[in-house]
């Protein structure tokens, strides 16, 4: 599967080889695209899961509980078997998608220019860094994001530091608390600046509290302290506005580490630079139903269209954008995307952008606030009246949590309308329970 | 072995002074005390070169000031620094203020400053159109421009070591001793002897003067905060933004970065000498300030931040002479316009030495240029293409988000980068939006396979700055007696 010499046109470019390059080159694949090309920088495939060395992955996708490597061999397994180029240590630099090439340089290949009939772009997130969070104090050494360490203590073999602060719950902090801890380390405690956790409650469960670490929720970190290496990092809790509240104890916490969760932003740079046009709030791009971007023949998937919680849902949108990438590449009719989706109540955004009223749907979006009983509906918006399409009953929706909402044929059939709109509504708490048989 | 000049500091004032007497035949050590040059004051100046109006003529540093600006564009092109002569602009915020623009201008004129316009409301706010819609006018300088001040260090020493300086770097000065003809200076590695030691310690210059019984001056470290803003606030303002100058400092400023990125500050509070840190204050202050000249600044968009301590001598001028110690030279109290008058300060110290005794025979090996590593991001396509051919490490993307080659990498520790912060100055790995969190450990492998270091002593920026520790594995006897 690895090529040193890339042919010179492919049916699908993949960029990124991580969970959802490879799942979209899979799906590209099996979709009957012949010729499929995986770009990556790195000289080996995966991504980010070689170095999530804990379990947790593939619960839905192969109904076992696999490590982070370990599911990325699932997809090569099937990928080598499909039969793929892989070419690795390679960088996409720039493309040029009204002759649908881009340009490569790497280890192997050099300089090449490579045409492509379909653009797959998977290139995933990065971490948010202090300079985004305004933390004042002095810039020593010793605050690393938590992605970072991870890399330090999973693949290097060496420890970013003894006495860690985490700012921020995001699941790779939490998992990073539990993983420094099983190394010796001393992890002080978890500052969330919410009132609620970033993270995955199984994440909170299994990674801070079996393991006794605290987390603190509307508290964050103000102050960073120590010349050289940091020394010490204050501490002080927030108000609804987030900001720290006036007259309130700064705690002054002595530690050498202090590890950022804070959030994961969708590497855009090269969708930008190929037009693509994005979406404020995900900060990736704007896609159709079949996950084309604004650029005709350049789709994308993974966490370089929205970050997602749990792999396996990239995976699984990855296996779908790999597979209208094929259909595009082979000339396939498309369908005819008539009706925007836009995020309601209480929804911080909603992808894909748009969907076609002549094929089953599945819509994933995010909740803005935490929320106990609730109901998802999807609303027809006609410039006469609401209509609601679809509802559905759910116990919680956290923000940490990606939501998703199937529309079926016959759900599609009763849109009369341009616009589809997602809320998230609370529904009244139970009063008395109610005699058996009857709705609630 | 008896030196003919000792620098004690490398900060911008100590490599320009290296590089100025590496033109002729003397034998020239710099002694710096952090692990690179340029890692205290001038890494986090403004970068600004001042167009020289600002400085009365009165004053030192009025008159090195001119003659510094004149001499950036052949310094930057023959040390390969990237030099922008973007101008700047002196804004009056209201018509009260347009008196102190005309006495600047005069001043400037009177001082050979070339171009100074004065530009009404209209023409101002046609020229930056996002200045507030309320200034009353403003005084252009055209000769001003911004570098980024590490790279300035950076050439200055290793055009100075090309041509013979020697450098010790993490070599804190411990004591001078007065000998007969010569002073010897102690380090804890070394002891060295010069005819003559030249002070540039900037904010330690006083303590380095005491070191030879001279209590003449004092140095209070005044503290500067920066703020850096994000790309997309990019084109905001042109020119340098100045406000029409206060008593103690030129103002808080609107500054176009020489990468184009929109940074504001600084502040001016006097602290000790330890103290480089941001705080919520110091950015309160910058912002409300900035504002009442750009209205579209806002503190959200802040993408980093810094600070730096300016080294304000109590004569509030640049000490710079002889002493009553033979063979002990001053070259302190150098705040703002220090940078600007880096230059002209090497030659001005270059005169008192000549004065003092010391032979200055030119060299006629001098080399006055430094090949710069060439920035891969900035080639062309085709250029690229041919890079790679001629040198396949190119083609090894090390920091995805500036595009920064293992080749540049490379190429930065063998011009002597030893740390993190030694590589994002000079090739701007780790600088970009993911600040080192991709290439961090990318960099740690190169430096420490290039400098024959384990990976546990490579360090952020030199001293206590370690990056990370070995794991912390069972002790086989602790293991047996549980």
């Amino acid at each position: 599967m690895i090529t040193r010499t890339p042919r010179s046109r492919y049916d699908v470019v993949v960029v990124g080889a991580g969970p959802a390059g490879l799942a979209a080159a899979l799906g590209a694949r099996e979709a009957g695209a012949e010729h499929v090309l995986l770009v990556d920088r790195e000289p080996e495939p995966g991504g980010i899961l070689q170095q999530c060395i804990h379990t947790g992955f593939g619960l839905h996708t192969f109904e076992e509980e696999l490590t982070g490597p370990e599911f990325a061999e699932r997809f090569i397994d099937r990928l080598t078997e499909r039969g793929a180029d892989l070419l690795l240590g390679s960088f996409i630099l720039d493309g040029a998608p009204r002759e649908g090439a881009v340009q490569i340089v790497g280890r192997d290949v050099g300089a090449a220019r490579v045409e492509y009939g379909s653009l797959v772009l998977a290139m995933g997130c990065r971490e948010r860094t202090r300079g985004a969070l305004r933390i004042p104090g002095t810039r020593p050494a010793g605050v690393y994001t938590a992605g970072l360490a991870q890399k330090m203590v999973n693949m290097m073999g060496v420890l970013p530091g003894r006495r860690v602060v985490i700012l921020g719950s995001g699941d790779i902090g939490l998992i990073m608390a539990r993983r420094l801890v099983l190394e010796g380390v001393e992890v002080l405690g978890v500052y969330e600046i919410l009132p609620y956790s970033s993270g995955l409650n199984r994440n909170i469960a299994q990674c801070l509290n079996d393991f006794d670490i605290p987390l603190h929720l509307s508290t964050t970190v103000t102050r960073v302290g120590g010349r050289d290496r940091v020394e010490w990092v204050e501490v002080c809790p927030v108000d609804e506005a987030l900001r720290p509240i006036a007259g309130a104890r700064r705690e002054r916490i002595a530690c050498d580490t202090l590890l950022l969760s804070v959030g994961l932003i969708p590497e855009n740079e090269l969708s930008q630079r190929l037009g693509a046009r994005l979406d404020l709030v995900t900060r990736g791009p704007v896609v159709d139903s079949t996950l084309m971007t604004s650029v005709d023949g350049v789709f994308a998937c993974g966490n370089v269209l929205h970050v997602h919680d749990l792999v396996d849902w990239v995976a699984d949108e990855a296996m779908r954008a790999g597979r209208f990438a094929a259909e595009h590449a082979l000339g396939r009719p498309r369908p005819r995307d008539s009706v925007r989706v836009v995020p309601g109540q209480n929804v911080r955004y909603v992808v894909p952008h748009t969907i076609s009223p002549d094929r089953d749907q599945e819509v994933l979006f995010r909740v803005a606030r935490p929320v106990e009983r609730a109901t998802i509906v999807a609303v027809a918006v006609g410039e006469e009246r609401e209509q609601p399409i679809v509802s559905k009953k759910i116990r919680y929706a956290f923000p940490a949590e990606m939501m998703r909402l199937s529309l079926s044929q016959a759900d599609l059939d009763k849109i009369d309308a341009e616009t589809l709109r997602i809320d998230v509504v609370e529904r009244p708490p139970k009063k008395d329970p109610k005699p058996k048989g009857s709705r609630s | 072995m008896l030196y003919d000049a000792a620098i004690i500091g490398g900060g911008v004032i100590g490599c320009a002074i290296a590089r100025e007497l590496s033109r002729y035949a003397v034998r020239v050590v710099l002694i710096e005390k952090e692990c690179e040059v340029g890692f205290g004051t001038s890494k986090s100046n403004s970068g600004i070169i001042h167009a020289g109006h600002h400085a009365p003529p009165e004053t030192l540093k009025g008159q090195l000031v001119v003659e510094g600006n004149r001499a950036f564009p052949q310094l930057a092109e023959e040390l390969g620094f990237g030099f922008k002569q973007v101008g700047e602009i002196v804004v009056a915020r209201n018509a009260d203020e347009l008196p102190a623009l005309e006495a600047l201008k005069a001043r400037g004129e009177a001082k050979g400053v070339p171009g100074l316009e004065l530009w009404d409301r209209e023409r101002l706010l046609r020229e930056e159109p996002n200045l507030s819609p309320t200034v009353a006018g403003g005084l252009f300088a055209p000769t001003a421009g911004v570098i980024n001040p590490y790279e300035c260090c950076f050439g200055l020493i290793q055009n100075a070591r090309m041509n013979g300086v020697e450098l010790l770097v993490e070599s804190p000065v411990l004591g001078i001793d007065r000998r007969d003809g010569f002073l010897s200076i102690k380090t804890p590695r070394q002891l060295l002897h010069a005819r003559f030691v030249i002070n540039a310690a900037g904010v330690h210059a006083a303590k380095i003067a005491a070191m030879v019984g001279l209590t003449d001056f004092t140095i209070q470290p005044r503290k500067g905060e920066e703020y850096m803003l994000d790309k997309r606030m990019k084109g905001v303002v042109r020119r340098i933004i100045f406000p029409v100058p206060a008593a103690t400092t030129k103002g808080t400023l609107v500054i176009p970065t020489f990468d184009g990125t929109i940074m504001v500050g600084p502040t001016a509070e006097d602290v000790d000498e330890h103290d480089i840190s941001t705080t919520d204050a110091g950015a309160r202050s910058v912002f409300d300030f900035v504002r009442t000249l750009v209205p579209s600044l806002h503190p959200r968009d802040t993408i980093a931040e810094f600070a730096g301590l300016r080294a304000v001598s109590d004569s509030n001028d640049f000490i710079i002479g002889p002493t009553a110690v033979p063979g002990f030279i001053n070259v302190a109290g150098i705040q703002s316009p220090g940078l600007t008058a880096a230059p002209a300060i090497g030659r001005y110290v270059r005169d008192i030495l000549k004065d003092e005794g010391l032979t200055l025979v030119e060299r006629d090996d001098f080399e006055p240029r430094v090949r710069p590593i060439p920035r891969f991001s900035a080639l062309s396509m085709e250029e690229k293409r041919a890079r790679i051919a001629a040198d396949p490490a190119s083609a090894h993307i090390v920091c995805r988000c500036e595009e920064v080659t293992e080749s540049e990498v490379v190429e930065a520790i063998d011009q002597g980068a030893r740390t993190l912060d030694g590589l994002k100055f000079r090739v701007r790995a780790g600088m970009g939006r993911c600040q080192g969190g991709f290439c961090t450990w990318r960099c740690m492998e190169l430096l420490s396979e290039r400098l024959g270091l384990p990976i546990e002593a490579i360090t952020k920026r030199g001293g206590g700055s370690w990056l990370v520790i070995p794991r912390l594995d069972a002790d086989p006897n602790e293991e047996a007696s549980r």
